[in-house]
């Protein structure tokens, strides 16, 4: 199983005042995060594409780019990227040459996003949603199968036997399909043979366990190979040592996030009742000891049979330092009792060309 | 098992139309779903998601169901067709939320998304409801009758018939139905509104939405 962390960038504020830190501090913190967590031996780093004040992750590449550099062998990746309002060309350019700096680590993970700051910032409209998903998707991939594209659509020039490049070692790059539980996402997913990535950040976790079921079973009517099925899972969590400290002090910072969330979209923050629930058995938030954490992800492998899980720490203005005692407690203690459940992640790759 | 009401039809086999179809089929009713595509193509994902549930087209499972759940995203509404609706008891789920789903000019007056929406279907008896909980709570949260942990939802429609035959679908499905009154009394428990994503029980619901308690 593998494990890892996931951040929208978000700034930190200071503890006295309560005035957010600026957005370039935010951006280097995530570098230190990046690092520490390849250090204890995380396996994944996303980073999700955001445009607020609160969460300023807009261009990951090129904070994965430099994380390449002080990183040896965490997978770095997006969590994910807006695909609809950016241009497929761009995103697999970059993430390539991601892929090149860091030596075969870098990952796209597409998705429609649950936030809609980029639509009118990149000029295009909430009312185009699923189309500009779909095509460009399907651009996407395309572009990865082949170097050089002939296509046409509806929401960017065409392209005429145009050169995409740089390429992957490997030859293409991992592209995972997020969703956040649409059964239809899980049936595109499993046709269109990619990776899957559920964001459950509510309710029971275990209730993804027929939507990971319908991706197999659809990836297996369309004749898909065994090795691109791939389940992972994204989640809030936070891991202290104690585990009703690190309930509490989670609590703090998701119940803060939840009620900007609810401010901007018009709903009611969840009490304190609701997190207990969410932080317990097959909840969706993993917040608590080392141990306990290590047996909810044994447990909801049981249910989804997912190869990764990794987690959104740094939420509503988290202290650097809680986020970064966090990230060592994964790699080193949630790991090795995951690992002593279920057996080590694949092992990483000879990277032949590091400095 | 009330005879007038044994089926449902649901419109949408997302999130919502998926949870309300399990829970429809936990309580004895007869489902029926349709989507934009081909029944043919969704067999498969009801076949997993909701084991029961038969795929069908809207005509069919709209003329074969005593109740009609629309569960598709509102931004899609008028793919609906008003006559195949016509007289029919219709429970509206869907929401207007312009920070997630844009800006759509229609919604973005006083009356609720349901009120345009039954504008649109003018013959159909639209009962709003089931709105006002997230997607996956609505299995989670389910209750029999006289538990005391047992949750609230808003109703509200025009026509106090089809407001009955909702309510009575709302308890067998595990919740307590507060009947707010006509449509326009939506307006109280949508986006925005304290009602919305907040959990109360009956009498709760009934001071917020203020209403005379069921005696």
């Amino acid at each position: 199983m593998e494990l890892g962390v996931y951040s929208f960038g978000d700034v930190q504020a200071d503890a006295a005042t309560g005035k957010l830190g600026s957005t370039a501090d935010a951006t280097r913190n995530l570098l230190e995060a990046i690092q520490l967590a390849d250090q204890v031996g995380l396996d994944y780093f996303g980073i999700g594409e955001h445009h607020t004040r609160e969460m300023p992750a807009s261009a990951a590449t090129v904070i994965l780019g430099a994380a390449a550099s002080t990183t040896r062998n965490i997978k770095l990746g997006s969590a994910v990227t807006v695909l609809s309002t950016d241009d497929p060309v761009r995103v697999y350019q970059q993430f390539a040459t991601l892929d090149a700096v860091s030596n075969g680590r870098a990952e796209i993970t597409a998705g429609r996003g649950s936030s809609t700051e980029s639509f009118p910032l990149f000029g295009h409209s909430l009312n185009d949603y699923d189309e500009l998903y779909a095509e460009k998707l399907e651009l996407l991939l395309q572009i990865n199968e082949s170097e050089s594209i002939t296509w046409s659509g509806k929401f960017r020039p065409a392209l005429n036997d145009a050169l995409v490049v740089p390429r992957p070692d490997a030859g293409s790059l991992p592209i995972w399909l997020a969703t956040g539980g649409n059964p239809h996402s899980s049936v595109r997913a499993g046709l269109l043979g990619l990776p899957v990535s559920y964001a459950i950040i509510g309710g029971q976790a275990n209730r993804f366990a027929p939507l990971a079921d319908l991706y197999r079973r659809a990836a297996a009517q369309a004749g898909i190979a065994q090795e691109k099925i791939k389940v992972a899972v994204a989640s809030p969590g936070f891991v202290g040592e104690d585990a009703a400290q690190a309930k509490e002090f989670f609590w703090t910072h998701w119940h803060r996030v939840m009620e900007q969330l609810g401010k901007i979209r018009g709903f009611a923050p969840p009490p304190r009742a609701h997190f207990d629930k969410e932080a317990s058995g097959a909840g969706a938030l993993f917040a608590g000891g080392p141990e306990e954490i290590a047996e909810r992800i044994v447990a909801l492998h049981k249910s989804l049979g997912h190869m990764r899980q990794f987690f959104q720490t740094d939420v509503g203005q988290m202290p650097h330092r809680e986020f970064l005692r966090s990230i060592e407690l994964l790699g080193t203690k949630v790991k090795p009792l995951v690992d002593a459940e279920l057996g080590t992640s694949e092992p990483a790759k000879e990277l032949t060309n590091v400095a | 098992m009330s005879p007038e009401t044994s089926a449902i039809g649901i419109l949408g086999a997302g999130r919502v139309g998926t949870a309300l179809a399990r829970l429809a089929l936990g309580a004895g009713y007869e489902v029926r779903v349709a989507t934009g595509r081909p029944p043919a193509e969704i067999e498969l994902l009801l076949e997993i998601m909701a084991p029961g549930a038969k795929a069908g087209t809207a005509e069919a499972a709209i003329a074969n169901s005593d109740i009609v759940l629309l569960a598709l995203p509102l931004s899609k509404y008028r793919s609906l067709k008003p006559e195949l609706l016509a007289g029919k008891v219709v429970v509206d789920i869907m929401n207007y939320w312009a920070p997630t789903d844009g800006t759509i000019a229609e919604f973005e007056g006083v009356r609720s998304s349901s009120e345009v929406v039954q504008e649109f279907l003018s013959a159909a008896l639209l009962v709003r409801s089931f709105n006002h909980m997230g997607y996956h709570e609505i299995e989670e949260e389910a209750r029999p009758a006289g538990d005391p942990d047992r949750r609230a939802l808003a109703i509200a429609g025009n026509d106090p018939a089809a407001r009955g035959i909702v309510a009575a679908f709302v308890d067998r499905l595990g919740y307590d139905a507060v009947d707010a009154g006509p449509l326009a009394a939506s307006r109280t428990f949508g986006t925005g509104t304290p009602i919305f994503g907040a959990t109360f029980g009956r009498s709760e619901m009934e001071r917020m939405l203020s209403v005379e308690p069921v005696a």
